[in-house]
């Protein structure tokens, strides 16, 4: 075989073109600037070979798939023949046939590439009749809506979900022509496995899963007179939003999205990087107090909403190592509901906190019932990138022409440290400016930690800090993640920190951010903030003059008590039917067995928050020595869900309190006897 | 895992059951094939036992006598009689079948009742049942023993030789009639790629439909670097109308799992799976007490014949997916995914089960390759045509008056498998009217059909190509007249629909539009535009599909087209079924040369729609007619027609 | 307030219940790659595949739930509904079709009062469904009850098989 690396020639379209490392001829043909077909190929992903659209035909071969196919020197390949033009308009056709034609009112209208090679490929007409029957559209998750009628079963969603992320939320059902791509038992995405990272989305060529629009939702608080509605900006959506206004990728466009805001109604427009600042700085303290104590080590981060979920399900015993702090959006939130208020002379439930986000599982986070008060949530509303675009153009302007205008103050505020949080590594580099500064006078730290940036999926450095050295681990991908999590859980990894991300390159790479499909693109958008935090005048949080006077003013010091409640969180463990029966509390000799059932109905029905409270209660009872709790499978007795064993009693529709009762009730009941001989 | 000394000496076993078979007075085989099993066969079986012991006769059930390696004994005398079971014999529809040896007697639809009688009359006294024998439906003569039954006449059998003699629960009767030689001869006297090589001169090609020459499919794996590597063989046999490999496990499965053994010294693989289709239970189940007793006889396990081969078998079974004989899909299914086929290159002789080097051959290759060892590549060329050596099984069905299992040397022609074996072609009635064969569909829902100006092709792998059909896995259905062709084609159209594993668009989707088009021309709602469209599609989906499910699905499509194009036509232009088989469609007429106007079918017509004078012809009015078809059925003198 | 059910039993019942997909899988060693044999013993054991098994099984073997509902509903021979007391399977394959299988379906179907997609009995007696071919071609149309073949079949006869069973007597062909 000849080397892969040393170029060598083939033809195609009777042009002389070279390859050398490509792994497939569908790469060699992007290279020689044709855009082949393809709903199904992905440069990151598997080589699934279904979609039918990539054929070329090759001398002496046939038509062949170019996805599948290993560039050979002095191949003759022809991408449009008559004949390939003629099948690849069949597929596109069949496809169009049972989809669901409703493209004006799309969501992904004129974004589709579904409807964009119907064009190229001149479909004219669908000669095909609609054969399947309209499936419901899956509005159950807070973050993604899922129209099976749009689908058109590529298996990109499949893939990513599975490949990048290692989740499996959804896959293939049924076969033939009954097949669909759903989560397991046909159940809704919102009681799935679904970390909300919202690749799939990104992913998906037509509009079968796309991110939730809260939009309408919106509108209505900013045409509401009592209502003051604030915005905060996520730092990775300033370096993309200018890409769907065709603006270069990298474009920095912070003043023009505070223009655009302001003429929407937004009475505040802040930074999120204020708050990452904040963070950095809890983070920090919190990383140093661990370091210290030798304890629960290594750290992971915690800004990653569908990191945290993936770590609730799949690594609840390393739930411990996660960072209490709460994310910069979170952050943002509860700080600006405790001082906008009187800051702005508004009633609290009359201030709208609206993000906008490039992440999807951000609306996700953002409904945690950990992050409201009083039954109101500390942030309203999340938008991602994308619906901010579409909010820009339904006021009928465009960004691009805007100029660009100041962010508000005390929260518009932030450190380059705050804005490299968009990039994967950033984080990481953020915490590492504030440690070393606590080591060293703030002239002689280091700004920038080269090391801990890059592109690779799973990187790591040491970094000396006043004479010790820092282990850090920096990730993105949750498959990556996954893999450095078994290693700190099996005690092979050797971390003080590490920085997890689930989308691809950090939220640069967002499920919310415009679509793209080019790996040069988030290059562009992570250089661009490097780019910002070269050119503002601090670098480090500590130095941002706005946290400086929050921590003056209200929350003392970092990692107060003002500051816990405000800026930090804990976790749950969301893992079910792990190692069955799951025990929660296991005394040496119980006088009393509880079982909570986790099968399905009774884990939607809510039993696994039940088990959740009732370990809260145990202890707060002090009953940890007397009642055995487990999680368990089906009573069979589903129609009566959640249910839950006392003993030997069956409490079925079973809320804390009438589980609670009912212990006591036992308890009591097995007292008597003892207490009578005396 | 059996032990490295033991070394099974297979001419010891041999000779101490030819001993035990000299004891044998006469031997009685019942056939013990699913089909017969169905019909009655165990009862059968075991009637023998009973009515031989009330006899007071000494009965056997099974030849095993004393130890190989002991002194061997004086012969004793012969007065026992063996009571055995043999696999499919292939006649399964005259089932349940019996032979008397040493007479070579041979019994059809045999009940328990009739034991007695066979007993006194053929086993005690020397004569025959003249009811229980066959009967020819042409000649109407009785045919005492199967060389004077057409059916069986005619073939050649090389891989089912053994099949309606040996008992396939029995090791012993296996060895003793040669087996396991061929793999000893594999493993001590020939290297790897010796054996590679011979079977590339046998000229073998894969029996499972494409056809691939399996010497050079083994010399890939073989070449490929690694320790790991697996043998699979395919008995996922799906195709509907096809059962040459069941019978081939069920009624010698020693012969397959010596084929492998063969093929797995071929490549150095030291593991393998049989994977078994789940609609067939009495195959899994002679399958894993084979390898059981392979294992016994240390001819699986570590160091079989005492070299430092080692060898091992599985079987997994089938959950019901017809696309997992296409190999990367059952390789995906081994694995635990769903059965969904995967683009090649690679091939799994590069990298197959696991991603490493793996062969996957069809039941009847793998039992065809202990043949080759043993008599050498010449002898398996000289049967069969230059392109396609050896045999090749067959499922004969449909309008024929003797279906059932068929080996016939590649270069047989069509006419003679019809004709001869088959006996003819029945029509609607169940007549034998040869002027009633219409076509053979062959191959299966990947098949195509072939007309009456074929019936004197020589029939191999190649040779059906250029008309549009394939041997397939071997499933041959003859249709007479009165068969639909586009019914024909909606039937395999559906079951490729159901079966598609719905990844790729172009199968996926393609073969629910071509179904749909020809639910429309079948229903009466086509437009000329349907056809164009059916045509269309069926290209496309043969051109672009990602896997041979995809690519041949088509075929009863194009073929059907090909040659009964003015049976669509009519269905669309005319709104009429030529066949008189699709319900909305069909108009009966009546033939008034063949009418004596005896007014069957006036009475049977539900809406009075036939008229006539008695002993005069009769007529159909059209507008009437609800196309029910009981004048048809009602006729003696088919003289109702569908125009 | 919650109602309470004496269920002095639960517990044991479930874990019953539990126990032998624990014992099918022990016996796999919890290896992923064979989940289509460990998914064809559970069958075996509960007749069909409950989905809280299947969840079970998902999570023993450390693979997504959705994956292992994927391979479940992939292959025809799992079910993910109970089936019934009795199961009876009618041969389609092609020579079984050509022979007037569809008649014997119809005709099963109506005498049962299945309509639509419903292939078992409300009363959980009866599961009707066809298999692709059974290879049995020679006793075409062949149907097979609870395992049995029956060759050569009519309507009239497919019904009073199931006629047999409805009467509970022992099936004696």
């Amino acid at each position: 075989m000849t080397p892969q690396n040393q170029p060598q020639k083939l033809i195609i379209d009777g042009r002389e073109v070279t390859f050398g490392r490509e792994r497939n001829l569908l790469e060699v043909c992007r290279k020689a600037d044709i855009d082949i077909p393809t709903f199904c190929y992905h440069s990151h992903l598997s080589v699934y070979g279904a979609c039918r659209l990539c054929l070329v035909e090759i001398e002496g071969q046939g038509i062949v798939t170019s996805c599948t196919t290993v560039p050979k020197a002095g191949m003759r390949v022809r991408t449009n023949s008559p004949e390939i033009r003629e099948m690849r308009r069949v597929a596109v056709e069949l496809l169009l046939a049972n989809h669901d034609r409703d493209c004006p009112t799309c969501p992904k209208n004129a974004a589709c590439k579904l409807q964009s090679l119907a064009r190229r490929l001149g479909v004219r007409e669908v000669r095909f009749r609609t054969l399947t029957p309209a499936l419901p559209v899956d509005r159950s998750s807070p973050a993604l809506e899922r129209n099976p009628n749009r689908c058109i079963l590529c298996g990109d969603c499949v893939r990513v979900c599975c490949e990048i992320q290692s989740v499996g939320a959804i896959d293939f059902a049924y076969r033939g022509a009954q097949t669909v791509v759903t989560p397991a038992f046909g159940k809704s995405l919102g009681d799935s496995e679904c970390v909300h990272c919202g690749q799939c989305a990104g992913v998906c060529p037509t509009g079968a899963i796309i991110p939730r629009q809260d939009i309408e939702e919106l509108w209505r608080f900013l045409a509401d007179p009592r209502k003051k509605v604030i915005a905060q900006i996520a730092p990775a959506v300033r370096v993309a939003v200018g890409e769907a206004f065709g603006l270069p990728a990298g474009t920095v466009a912070t003043g023009q999205i505070a223009a655009a805001l302001r003429r929407l109604g937004f009475a505040q427009v802040y930074d999120t990087s204020f708050a990452a600042d904040l963070t950095v700085i809890e983070e920090g303290t919190e990383f140093l107090k661990r370091k210290s104590q030798g304890d629960k080590l290594p750290m992971f981060t915690s800004c990653c909403p569908a990191w945290v979920k993936f770590a609730e399900q799949y690594f609840p015993d390393l739930l411990s190592n996660l960072s209490t702090c709460r994310s910069p959006q979170q952050m943002f939130g509860s700080l600006a509901k405790e001082i906008l208020p009187s800051a702005l002379g508004v009633e609290r439930e009359n201030l709208v906190v609206v993000s906008i986000m490039p992440c999807t599982a951000k609306k996700f986070e953002a409904q945690r019932p950990e992050f409201a008060r009083d039954g109101m949530r500390d942030v309203d509303i999340v938008l991602t990138t994308q619906e901010l675009v579409s909010m820009i153009e339904a006021h009928g302007l465009d960004l691009a022409q805007l100029r660009p205008e100041a962010l508000d103050l005390p929260f518009g505020h932030k450190s380059g440290a705050g804005v490299i949080f968009g990039a994967s590594g950033g984080v990481a580099e953020a915490v590492l400016r504030y440690v070393v500064s606590r080591n060293y006078a703030t002239d002689l730290a280091r700004i920038e930690f080269q090391e801990v940036r890059g592109t690779a999926g799973l990187r790591d450095a040491q970094i000396e800090v006043g004479g010790a050295q820092l282990r850090i681990a920096v990730v993105h991908g949750l498959a990556n993640a996954r893999q450095i999590a078994e290693k700190v859980r099996a005690g092979k990894a050797e971390y003080d920190l590490i920085e997890v991300m689930a989308c691809p390159m950090g939220c640069i790479g967002g499920a919310g951010q415009p679509v793209t499909t080019r790996a040069t693109t988030l290059a562009k958008r992570a250089a661009a903030l490097y780019d910002i935090d070269r050119c503002v005048e601090i670098h480090t949080a500590q130095q941002n003059p706005a946290v400086q006077e929050c921590y003056r003013t209200i929350l003392g010091s970092p990692s107060s008590e003002k500051a816990h409640a405000l800026l930090h969180t804990h976790y749950r463990n969301r893992r079910r039917g792990v190692a069955w029966p799951v025990p929660i509390a296991q005394p040496h000799k119980p006088q009393l067995e509880v079982s909570v059932c986790v099968g399905t109905n009774c884990y939607l029905s809510g039993s696994g928050e039940l088990l959740e409270r009732l370990g809260d209660v145990i202890r707060a009872n002090g009953w940890e020595d007397k009642i055995a709790v487990k999680g368990t499978f089906c009573f069979e007795n589903c129609r009566q869900s959640p249910n839950v064993a006392v003993g030997e009693v069956l409490v079925e529709k079973a809320t804390v309190e009438a589980v609670v009762e009912e212990i006591e009730k036992q308890l009591a009941h097995q007292q008597e006897p003892e207490l009578a001989p005396r | 895992m059996t032990t490295a000394t033991l070394t099974v000496d297979l001419e010891a076993i041999a000779a101490a059951y030819q001993r035990a078979a000299g004891a044998i007075r006469q031997r009685v085989i019942v056939c013990a094939g699913t089909g017969c099993m169905a019909s009655g066969a165990m009862r059968v079986y075991e009637a023998f036992t009973r009515e031989l012991a009330r006899w007071g006769l000494k009965v056997e059930l099974e030849l095993t006598s004393d130890e190989p390696n002991t002194e061997p004994t004086p012969p004793p005398a012969p007065d026992r009689y063996l009571v055995s079971r043999s696999g499919c014999q292939g006649f399964c529809q005259m089932g349940p079948l019996v032979t008397i040896q040493p007479y070579n007697v041979f019994y059809v639809k045999v009940t328990p009742e009739d034991v007695p009688e066979i007993v006194e009359k053929t086993l005690l006294g020397g004569e025959t049942v003249d009811r229980l024998l066959y009967v020819d439906p042409r000649t109407k003569k009785r045919a005492p023993s199967t060389d004077h039954i057409a059916f069986y006449k005619q073939q050649h059998r090389l891989v089912l030789a053994q099949c309606g003699l040996i008992d396939p629960e029995k090791i012993t009767e296996y060895i003793a009639f040669g087996g396991y030689a061929s793999a000893r001869l594999a493993l001590t006297q020939l290297q790897p790629e010796q054996i590679c090589q011979i079977i590339t001169e046998s000229g073998l090609r894969g029996r499972g439909g494409g056809g691939f020459p399996t010497g050079v499919k083994w010399d890939a794996a073989r070449r490929q670097p690694g320790n790991q590597k697996y043998v699979i063989c395919n008995g996922d046999e799906g195709d509907p109308g096809a059962f040459m490999d069941r019978s081939v496990m069920e009624g010698n499965p020693h012969a397959v799992l010596e084929g492998m053994i063969i093929a797995a010294r071929a490549i150095g693989a030291d593991s393998g799976y049989i994977y078994v289709r789940a609609e067939y239970p009495l195959a899994v189940q002679r399958l894993r007490k084979a390898i059981s007793q392979a294992r016994e006889f240390g001819l699986l396990g570590e160091n079989i014949f005492g070299t430092n081969f080692s060898f091992d078998v599985e079987i997994m079974e089938g959950a019901g997916a017809f696309v997992c004989g296409e190999e990367t899909a059952l390789i995906a299914s081994i694995e635990g995914q769903r059965g969904m086929p995967r683009p090649k290159p690679p091939f799994p002789a590069q990298a197959g089960l696991w991603g490493k080097p793996t062969i996957i051959n069809n039941v009847e290759t793998l039992a065809t390759v202990p043949l080759i060892l043993r008599h050498g590549p010449e002898r398996f060329r000289s049967v069969g045509t230059p392109s396609s050596p050896g045999t090749k099984t067959f499922a004969l069905t449909g309008h024929v008056p003797n279906t059932g299992l068929i080996e016939v040397p590649f270069g047989t022609t069509l006419r003679q498998i019809i004709f001869d074996i088959g006996g003819g072609v029945t029509n609607a009635k169940g007549r034998i009217r040869d002027d009633a064969f219409k076509a053979v569909q062959i191959g299966g829902p990947s098949g195509g059909c072939l007309t009456r100006e074929h019936l004197d092709l020589p029939l191999d792998f190649d040779s059906l190509r250029e008309f549009g059909a394939m041997v397939g896995s071997g499933g041959l259905v003859v249709t007479n007249s009165q068969t639909c062709m586009v019914q024909l084609a909606r039937f395999f159209m559906q079951f490729t629909q159901n079966e598609s594993c719905g990844k790729c668009v172009l199968c996926r989707e393609g073969t629910k539009q071509m179904l749909a088009l020809l639910d429309e021309i079948i229903e009466g709602r086509a437009t000329p535009r349907s056809l164009d469209l059916l045509e269309l599609l069926a290209h496309a989906v043969q051109k672009g599909s990602l896997c041979g499910l995809g690519k041949t699905a088509p075929n009863p499509v194009l073929s059907t087209l090909r040659y009964f194009r003015e049976e669509y036509v009519a269905h669309v232009e005319k709104k009429r079924c030529p066949a008189g088989q699709c319900r909305a469609l069909a108009m009966p007429t009546i033939v008034a040369e063949r009418c004596r106007g005896c007014g069957l079918c006036v009475r049977a017509c539900p809406v009075g729609a036939i008229a006539g004078e008695r002993k005069k012809p009769h007529v159909i009015d059209e507008k009437r007619c609800i196309r029910c078809g009981a004048c048809f059925d009602a006729c003696k003198l088919d003289a109702v027609a569908y125009a | 307030m919650a109602g309470c059910a004496c269920a002095s039993q639960v517990g044991a019942n479930h874990e019953k219940r539990f126990q032998k997909v624990c014992e099918i899988l022990d016996y796999y060693e919890r290896n992923p790659r064979l989940l289509v044999p460990i998914l064809q013993q559970v069958q075996e054991v509960y007749h069909y595949l409950p989905s809280e098994i299947l969840e079970f099984v998902a999570t023993s073997l450390g693979v997504p739930t959705a994956h292992v509902f994927g391979v479940a509903t992939f292959y025809a021979h799992f079910s993910l509904e109970p089936k019934g007391k009795h199961h009876i399977k009618i041969c389609d394959g092609t020579a079984c079709h050509v022979k007037g299988s569809t008649a014997i379906l119809e005709a099963i179907r109506e005498k049962l009062n299945l309509s639509g997609s419903a292939k078992t009995t409300d009363d959980m007696l009866f599961t009707v469904e066809t298999v692709s071919c059974l290879g049995a071609c020679g006793l075409a149309p062949a149907v097979v009850v609870d395992e049995q073949v029956h060759g050569n079949v009519t309507p009239a006869q497919a019904l009073s098989l199931i006629e047999n069973l409805t009467e509970g007597k022992e099936e004696n062909q």
